[in-house]
Protein backbone atom coordinates (compact mmCIF):
# COMPACT_ATOMS: atom_id res chain seq x y z
CA UNK A 1 0.00 0.00 0.00
CA UNK A 2 2.63 2.04 0.95
CA UNK A 3 4.90 1.41 -2.46
CA UNK A 4 1.24 2.50 -4.72
CA UNK A 5 1.33 6.01 -2.50
CA UNK A 6 4.79 6.42 -3.47
CA UNK A 7 4.10 5.73 -6.65
CA UNK A 8 1.23 7.81 -6.59
CA UNK A 9 3.90 10.46 -4.97
CA UNK A 10 6.18 10.41 -7.65
CA UNK A 11 4.09 11.07 -10.24
CA UNK A 12 2.75 13.61 -8.65
CA UNK A 13 5.74 15.30 -8.60
CA UNK A 14 6.38 14.28 -12.33
CA UNK A 15 3.21 16.10 -13.05
CA UNK A 16 3.46 19.65 -11.37
CA UNK A 17 7.31 19.49 -13.23
CA UNK A 18 4.78 19.29 -16.30
CA UNK A 19 2.33 21.73 -15.65
CA UNK A 20 5.53 24.37 -15.44
CA UNK A 21 7.34 23.27 -17.96
CA UNK A 22 4.82 22.51 -20.89
CA UNK A 23 4.49 24.17 -24.06
CA UNK A 24 0.83 23.57 -24.71
CA UNK A 25 -1.91 25.05 -22.77
CA UNK A 26 -4.53 22.06 -23.67
CA UNK A 27 -1.57 19.61 -22.39
CA UNK A 28 -1.08 21.55 -18.85
CA UNK A 29 -4.72 21.13 -18.51
CA UNK A 30 -4.80 17.62 -18.95
CA UNK A 31 -2.18 17.34 -16.47
CA UNK A 32 -3.67 18.73 -14.17
CA UNK A 33 -6.46 16.37 -14.43
CA UNK A 34 -4.08 13.85 -14.03
CA UNK A 35 -2.38 15.00 -10.97
CA UNK A 36 -5.90 15.18 -9.23
CA UNK A 37 -6.77 11.90 -10.06
CA UNK A 38 -3.50 11.06 -8.44
CA UNK A 39 -4.38 13.19 -5.36
CA UNK A 40 -7.87 11.34 -4.98
CA UNK A 41 -5.50 7.84 -5.34
CA UNK A 42 -3.44 8.76 -2.59
CA UNK A 43 -6.32 9.93 -0.38
CA UNK A 44 -8.20 6.95 -1.12
CA UNK A 45 -5.07 4.71 -0.30
CA UNK A 46 -5.06 6.78 2.61
CA UNK A 47 -8.45 6.22 4.05
CA UNK A 48 -8.49 2.67 2.64
CA UNK A 49 -5.50 2.13 5.39
CA UNK A 50 -6.66 4.34 8.61
CA UNK A 51 -10.14 3.55 7.61
CA UNK A 52 -11.38 6.57 7.62
CA UNK A 53 -14.46 7.54 6.06
CA UNK A 54 -14.02 11.54 5.81
CA UNK A 55 -10.75 10.46 3.39
CA UNK A 56 -13.01 8.50 0.59
CA UNK A 57 -15.35 11.70 0.39
CA UNK A 58 -12.29 13.66 -0.17
CA UNK A 59 -11.13 11.60 -2.74
CA UNK A 60 -14.73 11.40 -4.45
CA UNK A 61 -14.79 15.52 -4.32
CA UNK A 62 -11.69 15.55 -5.60
CA UNK A 63 -12.58 13.39 -8.48
CA UNK A 64 -15.50 15.37 -9.12
CA UNK A 65 -14.45 18.98 -8.54
CA UNK A 66 -11.10 18.98 -9.87
CA UNK A 67 -11.06 16.00 -12.34
CA UNK A 68 -13.87 16.86 -14.11
CA UNK A 69 -15.80 19.77 -12.94
CA UNK A 70 -13.46 22.93 -12.91
CA UNK A 71 -11.63 21.33 -16.94
CA UNK A 72 -15.35 21.36 -17.72
CA UNK A 73 -15.39 24.98 -16.99
CA UNK A 74 -12.44 25.74 -18.47
CA UNK A 75 -13.43 24.32 -21.69
CA UNK A 76 -16.71 25.86 -21.70
CA UNK A 77 -15.19 29.35 -20.74
CA UNK A 78 -12.37 29.47 -22.81
CA UNK A 79 -12.20 26.90 -25.42
CA UNK A 80 -11.08 29.29 -28.32
CA UNK A 81 -7.64 29.84 -25.90
CA UNK A 82 -7.21 26.17 -25.58
CA UNK A 83 -7.22 25.50 -28.87
CA UNK A 84 -6.23 28.27 -31.09
CA UNK A 85 -2.92 29.45 -28.92
CA UNK A 86 -0.73 26.24 -28.61
CA UNK A 87 2.17 27.96 -26.89
CA UNK A 88 2.62 29.31 -23.74
CA UNK A 89 4.61 32.68 -23.25
CA UNK A 90 7.55 31.95 -19.95
CA UNK A 91 9.50 34.64 -18.55
CA UNK A 92 12.64 32.02 -18.54
CA UNK A 93 12.99 29.28 -20.99
CA UNK A 94 12.21 25.73 -20.75
CA UNK A 95 15.22 23.60 -19.58
CA UNK A 96 15.92 26.61 -17.48
CA UNK A 97 12.65 26.72 -15.70
CA UNK A 98 12.89 23.15 -15.21
CA UNK A 99 16.10 23.07 -13.55
CA UNK A 100 14.91 25.44 -10.76
CA UNK A 101 11.83 23.34 -10.66
CA UNK A 102 14.37 20.36 -9.13
CA UNK A 103 15.96 22.66 -6.88
CA UNK A 104 12.47 23.97 -5.45
CA UNK A 105 11.71 20.60 -5.00
CA UNK A 106 15.04 19.44 -2.81
CA UNK A 107 14.59 22.75 -0.81
CA UNK A 108 10.81 21.69 -0.28
CA UNK A 109 12.16 18.69 1.24
CA UNK A 110 14.59 20.27 3.25
CA UNK A 111 11.67 22.34 4.58
CA UNK A 112 9.87 19.84 5.78
CA UNK A 113 12.70 17.98 7.10
CA UNK A 114 12.66 18.75 10.58
CA UNK A 115 8.79 17.45 11.02
CA UNK A 116 9.98 14.49 9.35
CA UNK A 117 12.21 13.84 12.16
CA UNK A 118 9.21 13.94 14.48
CA UNK A 119 6.87 12.00 12.86
CA UNK A 120 7.47 8.20 11.67
CA UNK A 121 4.00 7.67 9.69
CA UNK A 122 5.24 6.11 6.46
CA UNK A 123 2.21 7.97 4.79
CA UNK A 124 3.10 11.07 6.12
CA UNK A 125 6.88 10.91 5.36
CA UNK A 126 5.80 10.52 1.46
CA UNK A 127 2.85 12.96 1.38
CA UNK A 128 4.35 16.06 3.25
CA UNK A 129 7.51 16.63 1.22
CA UNK A 130 5.65 15.79 -2.10
CA UNK A 131 2.55 18.23 -1.26
CA UNK A 132 5.26 20.47 -0.04
CA UNK A 133 7.14 20.70 -3.39
CA UNK A 134 3.91 21.02 -4.94
CA UNK A 135 2.97 24.20 -3.69
CA UNK A 136 6.58 25.14 -4.38
CA UNK A 137 5.73 24.34 -7.57
CA UNK A 138 2.70 25.38 -7.45
CA UNK A 139 3.60 28.94 -7.26
CA UNK A 140 6.60 29.02 -9.16
CA UNK A 141 4.45 28.23 -12.23
CA UNK A 142 2.62 31.50 -11.46
CA UNK A 143 5.63 33.62 -11.40
CA UNK A 144 7.27 31.92 -14.41
CA UNK A 145 4.02 31.68 -16.86
CA UNK A 146 3.11 35.00 -18.27
CA UNK A 147 -0.56 34.03 -19.47
CA UNK A 148 -4.08 33.85 -17.46
CA UNK A 149 -4.80 30.50 -17.70
CA UNK A 150 -1.44 28.72 -17.12
CA UNK A 151 -1.38 30.66 -13.84
CA UNK A 152 -4.38 29.61 -12.78
CA UNK A 153 -3.36 26.30 -13.23
CA UNK A 154 -0.46 27.15 -10.82
CA UNK A 155 -2.77 28.10 -8.32
CA UNK A 156 -4.38 25.11 -8.83
CA UNK A 157 -1.23 23.08 -8.32
CA UNK A 158 -0.80 24.78 -5.24
CA UNK A 159 -4.05 23.93 -3.58
CA UNK A 160 -3.61 20.10 -4.88
CA UNK A 161 0.09 20.20 -2.96
CA UNK A 162 -1.39 21.23 -0.03
CA UNK A 163 -4.43 18.66 -0.02
CA UNK A 164 -1.60 16.48 -0.99
CA UNK A 165 0.11 17.14 2.18
CA UNK A 166 -3.20 17.45 3.83
CA UNK A 167 -4.69 13.79 3.41
CA UNK A 168 -2.07 12.20 5.30
CA UNK A 169 -1.03 15.31 8.12
CA UNK A 170 -5.33 15.11 9.13
CA UNK A 171 -7.00 11.96 8.05
CA UNK A 172 -10.14 13.15 9.68
CA UNK A 173 -10.54 16.83 8.87
CA UNK A 174 -14.20 17.93 9.22
CA UNK A 175 -15.80 17.69 6.08
CA UNK A 176 -17.24 20.92 6.12
CA UNK A 177 -13.81 22.23 5.49
CA UNK A 178 -12.98 19.74 2.57
CA UNK A 179 -16.56 20.95 1.07
CA UNK A 180 -15.08 25.01 1.69
CA UNK A 181 -11.83 23.97 0.12
CA UNK A 182 -13.74 22.41 -3.34
CA UNK A 183 -15.82 25.50 -3.95
CA UNK A 184 -12.96 27.95 -2.43
CA UNK A 185 -11.26 26.57 -5.74
CA UNK A 186 -14.41 25.77 -7.84
CA UNK A 187 -14.74 29.56 -7.56
CA UNK A 188 -11.61 30.79 -8.08
CA UNK A 189 -11.76 28.91 -11.33
CA UNK A 190 -14.85 30.49 -12.37
CA UNK A 191 -13.91 33.71 -11.42
CA UNK A 192 -10.57 33.29 -13.10
CA UNK A 193 -11.74 32.14 -16.29
CA UNK A 194 -14.29 34.87 -16.83
CA UNK A 195 -11.83 37.34 -16.26
CA UNK A 196 -9.57 36.23 -18.70
CA UNK A 197 -12.02 35.95 -21.09
CA UNK A 198 -13.26 39.70 -20.40
CA UNK A 199 -9.46 40.34 -20.74
CA UNK A 200 -9.30 38.51 -23.88
CA UNK A 201 -12.28 40.72 -25.48
CA UNK A 202 -11.32 43.70 -24.75
CA UNK A 203 -7.07 43.58 -25.59
CA UNK A 204 -7.17 40.62 -27.57
CA UNK A 205 -4.65 38.77 -25.60
CA UNK A 206 -4.26 37.00 -22.26
CA UNK A 207 -0.76 37.61 -21.89
CA UNK A 208 -1.32 39.24 -18.31
CA UNK A 209 2.96 39.27 -18.00
CA UNK A 210 2.63 42.45 -20.57
CA UNK A 211 0.40 44.39 -18.67
CA UNK A 212 2.54 46.58 -17.51
CA UNK A 213 -0.16 49.41 -16.19
CA UNK A 214 -4.07 50.03 -16.35
CA UNK A 215 -5.32 51.46 -18.99
CA UNK A 216 -8.15 54.20 -19.57
CA UNK A 217 -9.79 55.09 -22.45
CA UNK B 1 32.06 -23.04 -18.95
CA UNK B 2 31.68 -24.68 -22.68
CA UNK B 3 27.91 -24.90 -21.84
CA UNK B 4 28.12 -20.71 -20.53
CA UNK B 5 29.89 -19.90 -23.67
CA UNK B 6 27.38 -21.68 -26.00
CA UNK B 7 24.86 -20.06 -24.95
CA UNK B 8 26.47 -17.14 -25.91
CA UNK B 9 26.82 -17.78 -28.93
CA UNK B 10 23.33 -18.68 -29.07
CA UNK B 11 22.57 -15.46 -27.85
CA UNK B 12 24.45 -13.52 -30.23
CA UNK B 13 22.80 -15.14 -32.99
CA UNK B 14 19.43 -14.60 -31.90
CA UNK B 15 20.33 -10.85 -31.75
CA UNK B 16 21.84 -11.47 -35.30
CA UNK B 17 19.08 -13.10 -37.03
CA UNK B 18 15.95 -11.64 -35.38
CA UNK B 19 16.88 -7.98 -35.16
CA UNK B 20 15.44 -7.44 -38.90
CA UNK B 21 12.78 -8.97 -38.28
CA UNK B 22 11.63 -6.49 -35.31
CA UNK B 23 12.27 -3.64 -38.11
CA UNK B 24 10.01 -5.15 -40.46
CA UNK B 25 7.18 -5.25 -37.49
CA UNK B 26 7.42 -1.65 -36.65
CA UNK B 27 7.23 -0.67 -40.38
CA UNK B 28 4.35 -2.90 -41.14
CA UNK B 29 2.73 -1.79 -38.06
CA UNK B 30 3.23 1.71 -38.85
CA UNK B 31 1.89 1.38 -42.55
CA UNK B 32 -1.56 -0.83 -40.75
CA UNK B 33 -2.10 2.36 -38.62
CA UNK B 34 -2.46 4.51 -41.23
CA UNK B 35 -4.96 1.83 -43.14
CA UNK B 36 -2.41 0.65 -45.73
CA UNK B 37 -1.35 -3.24 -46.04
CA UNK B 38 2.28 -1.95 -45.98
CA UNK B 39 5.93 -4.33 -46.50
CA UNK B 40 6.01 -7.82 -45.46
CA UNK B 41 7.63 -8.06 -42.22
CA UNK B 42 10.35 -9.93 -43.88
CA UNK B 43 11.23 -7.29 -46.07
CA UNK B 44 14.48 -5.78 -44.14
CA UNK B 45 15.77 -9.10 -44.69
CA UNK B 46 15.19 -9.43 -48.67
CA UNK B 47 16.58 -5.26 -48.66
CA UNK B 48 20.29 -6.74 -46.50
CA UNK B 49 20.15 -9.72 -49.04
CA UNK B 50 20.07 -7.87 -51.74
CA UNK B 51 22.27 -5.11 -50.60
CA UNK B 52 24.91 -8.00 -49.91
CA UNK B 53 24.96 -9.12 -53.61
CA UNK B 54 25.48 -5.30 -54.99
CA UNK B 55 28.86 -3.44 -55.66
CA UNK B 56 29.77 -1.52 -53.56
CA UNK B 57 31.17 2.37 -54.92
CA UNK B 58 33.20 3.97 -52.58
CA UNK B 59 34.34 7.82 -53.39
CA UNK B 60 37.92 8.88 -54.57
CA UNK B 61 37.98 11.55 -51.83
CA UNK B 62 37.04 9.09 -48.76
CA UNK B 63 39.42 8.07 -46.72
CA UNK B 64 40.39 4.62 -44.27
CA UNK B 65 37.97 5.81 -41.92
CA UNK B 66 35.21 5.37 -44.60
CA UNK B 67 35.69 1.55 -45.48
CA UNK B 68 35.95 1.25 -41.58
CA UNK B 69 32.88 2.38 -40.24
CA UNK B 70 30.09 -0.12 -41.72
CA UNK B 71 32.05 -2.77 -39.33
CA UNK B 72 32.43 -0.35 -36.49
CA UNK B 73 28.81 -0.22 -37.13
CA UNK B 74 27.87 -4.10 -37.39
CA UNK B 75 30.38 -5.34 -34.69
CA UNK B 76 29.80 -3.01 -31.74
CA UNK B 77 26.70 -4.19 -30.90
CA UNK B 78 27.39 -7.59 -30.97
CA UNK B 79 29.61 -6.83 -28.34
CA UNK B 80 27.19 -5.59 -26.38
CA UNK B 81 25.22 -8.53 -27.21
CA UNK B 82 27.47 -11.05 -25.56
CA UNK B 83 27.39 -8.45 -22.04
CA UNK B 84 23.75 -8.13 -21.42
CA UNK B 85 20.92 -10.71 -20.57
CA UNK B 86 19.38 -11.27 -23.51
CA UNK B 87 17.93 -15.08 -22.97
CA UNK B 88 19.61 -15.91 -19.32
CA UNK B 89 18.84 -14.09 -16.30
CA UNK B 90 22.57 -15.00 -14.94
CA UNK B 91 25.86 -14.18 -16.14
CA UNK B 92 27.33 -15.76 -19.38
CA UNK B 93 30.98 -16.46 -20.12
CA UNK B 94 31.66 -12.85 -22.09
CA UNK B 95 29.47 -11.07 -19.31
CA UNK B 96 32.38 -9.78 -16.73
CA UNK B 97 33.78 -7.81 -19.60
CA UNK B 98 31.93 -4.65 -18.85
CA UNK B 99 28.91 -3.30 -17.10
CA UNK B 100 25.98 -1.31 -17.93
CA UNK B 101 27.92 1.81 -18.78
CA UNK B 102 30.77 -0.25 -20.57
CA UNK B 103 28.07 -1.43 -22.62
CA UNK B 104 26.95 1.76 -23.14
CA UNK B 105 30.40 3.26 -24.15
CA UNK B 106 30.67 0.50 -26.58
CA UNK B 107 27.42 1.57 -28.41
CA UNK B 108 28.88 4.93 -28.56
CA UNK B 109 32.01 3.78 -30.61
CA UNK B 110 29.90 2.73 -33.26
CA UNK B 111 28.53 5.90 -33.23
CA UNK B 112 31.27 8.29 -33.29
CA UNK B 113 32.46 6.11 -36.21
CA UNK B 114 29.54 6.52 -38.44
CA UNK B 115 29.42 10.18 -37.56
CA UNK B 116 33.34 10.13 -38.28
CA UNK B 117 32.42 8.53 -41.62
CA UNK B 118 29.57 11.19 -42.51
CA UNK B 119 32.30 13.97 -41.95
CA UNK B 120 34.56 11.81 -44.30
CA UNK B 121 32.79 12.05 -47.34
CA UNK B 122 32.09 14.98 -49.76
CA UNK B 123 28.16 14.39 -49.08
CA UNK B 124 26.74 17.75 -47.99
CA UNK B 125 24.29 16.21 -45.95
CA UNK B 126 26.85 13.80 -44.26
CA UNK B 127 28.36 16.21 -41.94
CA UNK B 128 24.62 18.25 -41.58
CA UNK B 129 23.09 14.74 -40.66
CA UNK B 130 26.49 14.13 -38.54
CA UNK B 131 26.23 17.45 -36.77
CA UNK B 132 22.88 16.82 -35.69
CA UNK B 133 23.37 13.35 -34.24
CA UNK B 134 26.03 14.67 -31.60
CA UNK B 135 23.40 16.99 -30.67
CA UNK B 136 20.80 15.17 -29.65
CA UNK B 137 23.90 12.86 -28.47
CA UNK B 138 25.35 15.15 -25.80
CA UNK B 139 21.27 15.91 -24.83
CA UNK B 140 20.91 12.30 -23.90
CA UNK B 141 24.27 12.08 -22.19
CA UNK B 142 23.30 13.76 -18.96
CA UNK B 143 20.16 11.71 -19.21
CA UNK B 144 22.01 8.21 -19.54
CA UNK B 145 24.25 9.38 -16.50
CA UNK B 146 21.55 10.39 -14.41
CA UNK B 147 19.01 6.88 -15.25
CA UNK B 148 22.72 4.77 -14.50
CA UNK B 149 23.20 6.46 -11.44
CA UNK B 150 19.94 5.87 -10.10
CA UNK B 151 19.88 2.05 -10.85
CA UNK B 152 23.59 1.95 -9.68
CA UNK B 153 22.37 3.86 -6.18
CA UNK B 154 19.38 1.40 -6.33
CA UNK B 155 21.32 -2.02 -6.88
CA UNK B 156 24.22 -1.35 -4.94
CA UNK B 157 25.68 -2.13 -8.70
CA UNK B 158 25.89 -1.42 -12.35
CA UNK B 159 25.55 -5.26 -13.49
CA UNK B 160 23.10 -5.61 -15.54
CA UNK B 161 22.14 -9.21 -14.29
CA UNK B 162 22.20 -8.17 -10.39
CA UNK B 163 19.59 -4.39 -11.51
CA UNK B 164 17.45 -6.98 -12.98
CA UNK B 165 16.91 -8.77 -9.68
CA UNK B 166 15.94 -5.64 -7.31
CA UNK B 167 13.63 -4.00 -9.34
CA UNK B 168 10.97 -7.27 -8.88
CA UNK B 169 12.35 -9.15 -5.66
CA UNK B 170 9.66 -8.50 -4.02
CA UNK B 171 7.47 -7.48 -6.50
CA UNK B 172 6.55 -4.51 -4.77
CA UNK B 173 9.79 -2.60 -5.75
CA UNK B 174 8.34 -2.66 -8.98
CA UNK B 175 6.18 0.06 -7.96
CA UNK B 176 8.58 2.23 -6.33
CA UNK B 177 8.30 5.63 -7.85
CA UNK B 178 12.01 5.82 -9.10
CA UNK B 179 11.70 2.72 -10.64
CA UNK B 180 8.24 4.05 -12.69
CA UNK B 181 10.26 7.47 -13.49
CA UNK B 182 13.46 5.83 -14.57
CA UNK B 183 11.28 3.51 -16.91
CA UNK B 184 10.18 6.65 -18.41
CA UNK B 185 13.35 8.35 -18.66
CA UNK B 186 14.76 5.30 -20.31
CA UNK B 187 11.77 5.67 -23.03
CA UNK B 188 12.63 8.76 -23.56
CA UNK B 189 15.90 7.78 -24.02
CA UNK B 190 15.19 5.20 -26.72
CA UNK B 191 13.20 7.37 -28.31
CA UNK B 192 16.17 9.83 -28.66
CA UNK B 193 18.53 7.64 -29.20
CA UNK B 194 17.43 5.12 -32.09
CA UNK B 195 15.68 8.30 -33.80
CA UNK B 196 12.03 7.53 -33.72
CA UNK B 197 9.41 9.88 -33.95
CA UNK B 198 9.05 12.86 -31.57
CA UNK B 199 12.93 13.49 -32.28
CA UNK B 200 13.94 12.40 -35.83
CA UNK B 201 11.28 10.30 -38.64
CA UNK B 202 13.27 7.39 -39.35
CA UNK B 203 11.04 6.86 -42.20
CA UNK B 204 11.50 10.25 -43.93
CA UNK B 205 12.97 10.43 -47.41
CA UNK B 206 13.63 14.19 -47.18
CA UNK B 207 17.59 14.78 -46.72
CA UNK B 208 17.32 18.29 -45.19
CA UNK B 209 14.73 17.10 -42.46
CA UNK B 210 17.06 13.81 -41.60
CA UNK B 211 18.83 13.34 -38.54
CA UNK B 212 19.87 9.89 -38.24
CA UNK B 213 19.66 8.14 -41.84
CA UNK B 214 21.63 10.93 -43.61
CA UNK B 215 24.70 8.89 -42.04
CA UNK B 216 24.18 6.48 -44.04
CA UNK B 217 23.31 7.96 -47.54
CA UNK B 218 26.32 7.51 -49.06
CA UNK B 219 26.92 3.63 -48.66
CA UNK B 220 25.89 1.46 -51.54
CA UNK B 221 26.30 -2.56 -51.52
CA UNK B 222 27.97 -4.61 -48.64
CA UNK B 223 28.70 -1.09 -46.83
CA UNK B 224 25.06 0.06 -47.03
CA UNK B 225 24.13 -3.72 -45.78
CA UNK B 226 26.49 -3.89 -42.96
CA UNK B 227 25.25 -0.14 -41.49
CA UNK B 228 21.62 -1.22 -42.26
CA UNK B 229 21.97 -4.26 -39.94
CA UNK B 230 23.81 -2.72 -37.32
CA UNK B 231 21.48 0.05 -36.78
CA UNK B 232 19.05 -3.15 -36.63
CA UNK B 233 20.51 -4.72 -33.75
CA UNK B 234 21.90 -1.77 -32.07
CA UNK B 235 18.72 -0.86 -31.82
CA UNK B 236 17.61 -4.75 -30.30
CA UNK B 237 20.30 -4.65 -28.19
CA UNK B 238 18.92 -1.25 -26.58
CA UNK B 239 15.34 -3.07 -26.65
CA UNK B 240 16.94 -6.35 -24.89
CA UNK B 241 18.75 -3.70 -22.21
CA UNK B 242 14.82 -1.30 -21.44
CA UNK B 243 13.24 -4.42 -21.59
CA UNK B 244 15.11 -7.09 -19.42
CA UNK B 245 16.34 -5.08 -16.98
CA UNK B 246 13.92 -2.50 -15.98
CA UNK B 247 11.04 -3.23 -17.24
CA UNK B 248 9.70 -6.59 -17.86
CA UNK B 249 12.96 -9.05 -16.43
CA UNK B 250 10.71 -12.06 -16.06
CA UNK B 251 10.82 -15.46 -18.81
CA UNK B 252 14.46 -15.41 -18.78
CA UNK B 253 16.41 -19.02 -18.30
CA UNK B 254 17.26 -19.49 -14.97
CA UNK B 255 18.84 -22.70 -15.20
CA UNK B 256 21.42 -23.92 -17.14
CA UNK B 257 19.58 -26.06 -19.44
CA UNK B 258 19.38 -26.05 -23.23
CA UNK B 259 15.34 -26.39 -23.82
CA UNK B 260 14.92 -23.44 -21.42
CA UNK B 261 17.01 -21.13 -23.32
CA UNK B 262 15.43 -22.00 -26.38
CA UNK B 263 12.01 -21.11 -24.84
CA UNK B 264 13.83 -18.15 -24.14
CA UNK B 265 13.65 -16.81 -27.53
CA UNK B 266 10.21 -17.01 -28.32
CA UNK B 267 9.82 -15.04 -24.77
CA UNK B 268 11.92 -11.93 -25.77
CA UNK B 269 10.17 -11.82 -28.43
CA UNK B 270 6.54 -11.38 -27.33
CA UNK B 271 7.96 -9.00 -25.25
CA UNK B 272 9.39 -7.37 -27.73
CA UNK B 273 5.91 -7.24 -29.88
CA UNK B 274 4.02 -5.85 -27.10
CA UNK B 275 6.56 -3.04 -26.51
CA UNK B 276 6.65 -2.20 -30.05
CA UNK B 277 2.64 -1.83 -30.42
CA UNK B 278 3.22 0.48 -27.73
CA UNK B 279 6.36 2.14 -29.52
CA UNK B 280 4.14 2.38 -32.75
CA UNK B 281 1.12 3.89 -30.93
CA UNK B 282 3.74 6.98 -29.57
CA UNK B 283 4.73 7.17 -33.00
CA UNK B 284 1.99 7.59 -34.62
CA UNK B 285 0.03 9.84 -32.42
CA UNK B 286 3.12 12.71 -32.45
CA UNK B 287 4.69 15.15 -34.80
CA UNK B 288 8.02 15.22 -35.03
CA UNK B 289 9.60 18.08 -32.86
CA UNK B 290 11.32 21.10 -34.59
CA UNK B 291 15.41 20.55 -34.08
CA UNK B 292 15.43 23.23 -31.71
CA UNK B 293 12.40 21.55 -29.41
CA UNK B 294 14.33 18.74 -29.17
CA UNK B 295 16.61 20.23 -26.62
CA UNK B 296 13.41 20.71 -25.05
CA UNK B 297 12.32 16.51 -24.94
CA UNK B 298 15.71 15.85 -23.95
CA UNK B 299 15.23 18.42 -20.98
CA UNK B 300 11.71 16.62 -20.05
CA UNK B 301 13.86 13.24 -20.26
CA UNK B 302 16.17 14.75 -17.83
CA UNK B 303 14.15 16.08 -15.70
CA UNK B 304 12.24 12.84 -15.05
CA UNK B 305 15.19 11.19 -14.31
CA UNK B 306 16.04 13.42 -11.92
CA UNK B 307 12.62 13.38 -10.08
CA UNK B 308 13.65 9.63 -9.80
CA UNK B 309 17.23 10.31 -8.79
CA UNK B 310 15.62 12.90 -5.88
CA UNK B 311 12.78 10.56 -4.73
CA UNK B 312 15.00 7.92 -4.09
CA UNK B 313 17.86 10.50 -2.23
CA UNK B 314 14.90 11.88 -0.31
CA UNK B 315 14.17 8.26 0.80
CA UNK B 316 10.63 8.93 -0.80
CA UNK B 317 9.82 5.30 -1.19
CA UNK B 318 7.48 2.71 0.27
Amino acid sequence: MTQFNALMGGLFILTAFGIVGLRQIIGSLRLFVVQSVLLAGSAFIIGLVHGSIHLFVVAGIVLIVKAFFIPWLLYRVLSHELHARREIAQALDVPTSLLLAAGLTIIAYFIVNPLLNVVSDPFIRINLPVGMAGVLLGAYAIAVRREALPQLLGILTMENGAFFAGVSIAPDLPLLAELAAAFDVLVIALVVGLLTRRIQKQVGTTLVGEMARLKEE
Amino acid sequence: MAEKIFFNLIQLLVVMVFSPLIKGIIDRLKEMIQSKRGPSVLQPYRDIWKLFNKDEVVSEQSSWIFRLAPYMCFITPMFVALLIPVLTDYPLFFAFMADMLGGGFILALGGFFATLAAVDTGNPYGPMGASRTRMVGFLAEPVFMIVFFTVSFVAGSTIPYIVQKVWVTPFANFFEPSHVLVMLAFLMLILAESGRIPVDNPSGHFELAMIDESKGLEYSGRGAALMKWGGCMKFFVLLCIFLNVLVTPWGLAGSGSLWEVLVAVPLILIKMFFFIVVLVIIESSLAKLRLYRITEFMGAAFITSVAALLLQLLEIQG
